[in-house]
């Protein structure tokens, strides 16, 4: 229960208000920080500075547990290979990210703040996965 | 909340209610990653919500993480009085929507994944996709503004 359902939403719910205290769930913040050839805001720059230095000190801690704190085991990816597929990907994702000012985890947080424009994001954006799935023949 | 702090040539910006956010993303994210193991991948995390990635994190998990987005950001929402909502059209919505979820699934990951998880890792992977996402943001954003695209209100 703890490790299956509580942590995960509690860890949801305070993903989700670090991106609207920080501006992330506005897309004009968002889009300002991006025209960096324009007006740009630099915000979401203080937004990923203080969720990384968060994290450094995290990746510091868990090779230091044998298991996660509330059971189980760690299940984390690879980091070395680069792969066209990576930077490809990587790269649709910036155009769209740019073009609405919105990623994932802000527009799925955006539900309560405007659940139309949210929700045609999100369909979108499962249609784009979905796309993958089939292309890569595991449907 | 009210910005104590104005960044010399930056009026607008407001680097500590953005620290503050960033501060709890990073601690979210630890807690995902020190309390039950995996990365706080949100892309990675609906597609397994969606029932559409292979990935070992439980779906009911998925589906829990997922669900506190949304909540998280109404708590901040009540505490403010509101939100800023300035979301462009559909159509762009619906563009920029499909181009994320291809986008994201292909380079296995997105801000928070890659940006957050994986840069603190310093990992390799992590820190290309990062940088490759933020160069295309950028140019997106540049090239609509020269060709008078204005898809915000």
């Amino acid at each position: 229960m703890m490790r299956r359902i509580l942590i995960p939403v509690l860890s949801g719910s305070i993903f989700g208000a670090g991106l609207a205290l920080g501006g992330m769930t506005d897309p004009a913040r968002v889009r300002g920080f991006l025209d960096i050839f324009g007006d740009w805001d630099p915000t979401l720059a203080f937004v990923m500075g203080g969720a990384v230095l968060v994290m450094v000190i995290a990746w510091q801690i868990q090779p230091k547990l044998i298991r996660p704190v509330f059971g189980g085991d760690f299940a984390l990816p690879g980091t070395q290979d680069l792969t066209a597929k990576l930077i490809g990907g990587s790269a649709l994702f910036g155009i769209g990210w740019g073009i609405a000012g919105l990623c994932p985890g802000p527009g799925i947080a955006a539900l309560v703040i405007e659940p139309v424009s949210a929700a045609i994001f999100i369909i979108a954006m499962l249609t784009g996965m979905v796309l993958v799935r089939l292309f890569e023949g595991k449907a | 909340m009210t910005e104590p702090f104005v960044l010399t040539g930056f009026p607008d910006a407001a680097p500590m209610a953005g620290l503050a956010g960033g501060v709890l993303i990073g601690l979210a994210a630890a807690l995902m990653l020190l309390g039950i193991g995996r990365i706080a991948g949100i892309s990675g995390i609906t597609a397994r919500a969606a029932g559409i990635s292979d990935s070992s994190l439980p779906r009911v998990s998925a589906w829990g993480f997922v669900v506190g987005l949304p909540l998280g950001a109404f708590i901040v929402m009540l505490a403010q009085g509101g939100l800023p909502a300035n979301f462009a059209s559909p159509l762009y919505l619906a563009i920029a929507g499909l181009v994320v979820g291809v986008g994201t699934r292909l380079g296995s990951g997105c801000t928070s994944g890659h940006g957050v998880c994986g840069m603190s890792r310093f990992s390799q992977r992590s820190i290309v996709a990062t940088i490759t996402f933020m160069v295309t943001g950028f140019a997106t954003v540049a090239a609509m503004n020269a060709l008078g695209l204005e898809v915000l209100p």
